[in-house]
């Protein structure tokens, strides 16, 4: 009886996106200096952030710096413990809410869960071989013997196109792009479901960064890989991504289908952001849409974060915080402009 | 595209070769490198990580440091109401040397937190700058110092003399930078990735005022940048980088548009977002070599598809020729790979 009940429960948590992340809110306080810290402030890094993630799904987010796609990823996979909200992983056999489960529930999970860096030179042990770099989750999760664990950093290596006796070499012997893919090697290493790239290709060059990018899009079919993937650089993310979050001073201000998001942008924030990109093209001159600079999330203008900047701002703009609504099917806006009365 | 006359010429480099004495040898960063910066202009110099661009612009103002050193060809500039100043052969502490830099040629550097002195407010370095170039009093420099700050887009430039660095926000410190370049009427400016470390929509605000203020000063520009998108919208005329050569020159629209060397082609076509968004890019294979491992012939073969066993792996590297069409480029395979004749440049 209590079998059946529980393959019912996984096939159920099979139907649901992979991840359901709901008000997710993470702020940091400020403390004036002197004898007594007291709070005298706080940033909302992240402000009420909701969205679905679909299994198999690349769901780009972008925006400038500061706008706190890091923040949000990194309460998404709890390396920072959310303020309020809810991060429902339906992992494997249950659904589980990542932002208050406790750090020894945790551990098992984080197979299951992972991260691609941006920096190929700071986040991999320069005194650690390749091959004890990419091993070591195997060693935390106490995974496999000593050969096992030799023969999978020997098949991850060649999975990411570099060379099985690449994994007794130490990082400072391989170039940027190499390095990348080690970090790729690493990550993907305990076969995880969801993996986030917190802007993985940026650092490398042009030519470089388009096999990157290849390489993730041909291990995503490989493996059944649920992608997050933060950038600034656009034309990256619609490349690979098949969703879009455009996030701005902690809020979401527009999520889409890449196509529609960049054929037809709701917001007024993401139509000044498409404006910016410059162009191959020389004949396709720059026409900025926007001035000034992004909010000071520790100090954000009242209403919606995005007016003094904003072209269509009208009325309510500066009083009233806009929600985020879905404006046509599968897309969401957080403008005043679309609201319904 | 024939030698232009001396007076419409302002930087005319010579096949630069600018070499690392390292424990692994002589490292030549920047080997035959020769361009015309035209009066009023922007010039690009584009390439990856490696290429030389970099090496190139600060042998521009004699920059290069121990154990690097400028091994041969020349660098003059024409300034407009002065001789020709020879740069490459300035000795390091001649005081026409200190006249070029800052005066003649300023630069922009990519990161405006380190180009910046964290214990100097912004007032005391742009007027650092006015009182070392220019006779005038403090009470004149700072008022040059001001107008200078408006005019790259500054609110407020009075009370922002009295600000340091760490009080402005990314966009606001490079265009104090920029200020600073700009401020002494320079005849030619360096820009070395300026806009690399800004968000793409201050890149946009940045990119905008550079072209702008360039256009009402006159100036010349040498902007060193790997983002094809930006060269596309600032430059005039591009030169590509490949293993410290230039592999390809030509007008932007001749470079971007109808690419000649199979480098440029490759770069121009692993560019994501063209395309149909869900295709696969199409990769240059491999990577940039090191410097102690240049190979023979034409350094960029081993990545090249268009590469010739026999032809393009022996000998020395190509040299740049020019093609009926408009375009130079260094490929020995140009009449292969575009069917039409190529001559040798002069």
């Amino acid at each position: 009886m209590s079998v059946v009940s529980e393959y019912e429960e996984s096939k159920a948590v099979a139907e649901k996106p992979l991840l359901q992340v709901r008000n997710l809110c993470k702020y940091f306080p400020i403390f004036s200096s002197g004898l007594v810290r007291r709070q005298s402030g706080l940033v909302k890094a992240v402000d009420d952030m909701s969205f679905d993630l679909a299994r198999g799904e690349t769901l780009g987010i972008v925006g400038e710096s500061g706008s706190g796609k890091t923040t949000a990823v990194r309460s998404i996979l709890r390396a920072i413990r959310p303020t309020s909200g809810e991060v429902l992983y339906n992992g494997r056999d249950r659904s589980i809410d990542l932002a208050t489960i406790s750090d020894k529930e945790l551990k098992p999970l984080r197979q299951q869960m992972q991260m691609i860096f941006q920096d190929p030179f700071s986040s991999l042990n320069p005194r650690m071989t390749v091959g004890d770099i990419i091993a070591e989750p195997m060693v935390i999760h106490r995974i496999g013997s000593k050969n096992e664990r030799e023969e999978k950093v020997i098949q991850m290596l060649e999975k990411v196109g570099l060379k099985g006796e690449h994994r007794q070499r130490y990082p400072h012997a391989f170039s940027g792009g190499q390095r990348q893919r080690i970090g790729i090697a690493r990550a993907l290493l305990l076969n995880p479901d969801l993996v986030v790239a917190d802007e993985s290709v940026s650092a490398l060059d042009v030519s470089v960064q388009a096999q990157v990018i290849n390489l993730l899009q041909d291990l995503q079919d490989e493996f059944q890989l649920t992608y997050i993937f933060v950038a600034h650089d656009l034309s990256v993310v619609k490349h690979i991504c098949d969703r879009v979050a455009v996030m701005y001073a902690g809020r979401l201000v527009e999520l889409a289908p890449t196509e529609e998001l960049f054929a037809d942008p709701k917001h007024p924030y993401t139509r000044a952001l498409l404006s910016a990109i410059p162009n191959v093209d020389p004949d396709v001159r720059l026409a900025p849409k926007m001035s000034g600079e992004v909010a000071d999330p520790a100090n954000k203008p009242p209403g919606c974060s995005f007016h003094p900047r904003c072209s269509d701002c009208f009325a309510p703009c500066d009083k009233e915080e806009p929600q985020l609504l879905e404006v046509a099917p599968g897309r969401f806006a957080s403008c005043h402009l679309y609201k319904k009365d | 595209m024939e030698n232009p006359p001396k007076d419409d010429t302002v930087l005319k480099v010579e096949n630069l070769e600018v070499t690392f004495t390292t424990e692994e040898g002589a490292l030549q960063a920047v080997r035959e490198v020769s361009f015309d910066l035209p009066r009023g202009k922007i010039l690009a110099i584009v390439g990856e990580s490696g290429c030389g661009k970099s090496v190139t612009a600060y042998s521009l103002m004699s920059l290069i440091q121990k154990p690097g050193k400028i091994t041969g060809g020349s660098i003059t500039l024409y300034p407009k109401s002065e001789d020709p100043i020879e740069i490459s052969s300035l000795d390091e502490k001649s005081d026409l040397l200190y006249h070029v830099r800052g005066g003649l040629i300023s630069m922009i550097f990519q990161e405006p937190m380190t180009a910046l002195s964290p214990v100097h407010t912004i007032g005391n370095q742009i007027c650092e700058a006015i009182l070392l170039h220019q006779d005038v009093s403090e009470a004149e420099a700072e008022k040059l110092a001001v107008s200078m700050l408006g005019k790259v887009g500054i609110p407020g430039p009075e009370k922002r003399l009295k600000q340091y660095p760490h009080e402005l926000s990314g966009g606001m410190r490079q265009r104090v930078v920029i200020a600073m370049a700009l401020v002494c009427k320079p005849e030619v400016l360096i820009a070395d990735e300026p806009t690399t470390a800004l968000d793409v929509t201050i890149q946009a605000q940045i990119l905008k005022l550079v072209r702008d203020l360039l256009e009402e000063m006159q100036t010349s520009v040498i902007f060193i940048t790997h983002d094809l998108g930006v060269v596309a919208q600032i430059a005039d005329e591009v030169a590509v980088m490949y293993l410290g050569r230039v592999v390809e020159k030509g007008s932007v629209h001749h470079v971007l548009k109808n690419p000649k060397h199979p480098y440029t082609m490759g770069l121009l076509k692993s560019l994501p977002g063209l395309g149909s968004s869900q295709e696969r890019l199409e990769a240059i294979p491999g990577s940039v070599p090191s410097l102690t491992a240049v190979p023979p012939g034409c350094p960029y073969h081993p990545r090249c598809p268009k590469f010739e066993p026999g032809l393009c792996d022996v000998g020395a590297p190509p040299l740049m020729r020019q093609l009926a069409s408009g375009g130079q480029a260094a490929c020995l395979r140009l009449e292969d790979i575009h069917s039409e004749e190529a001559v040798p440049c002069q």
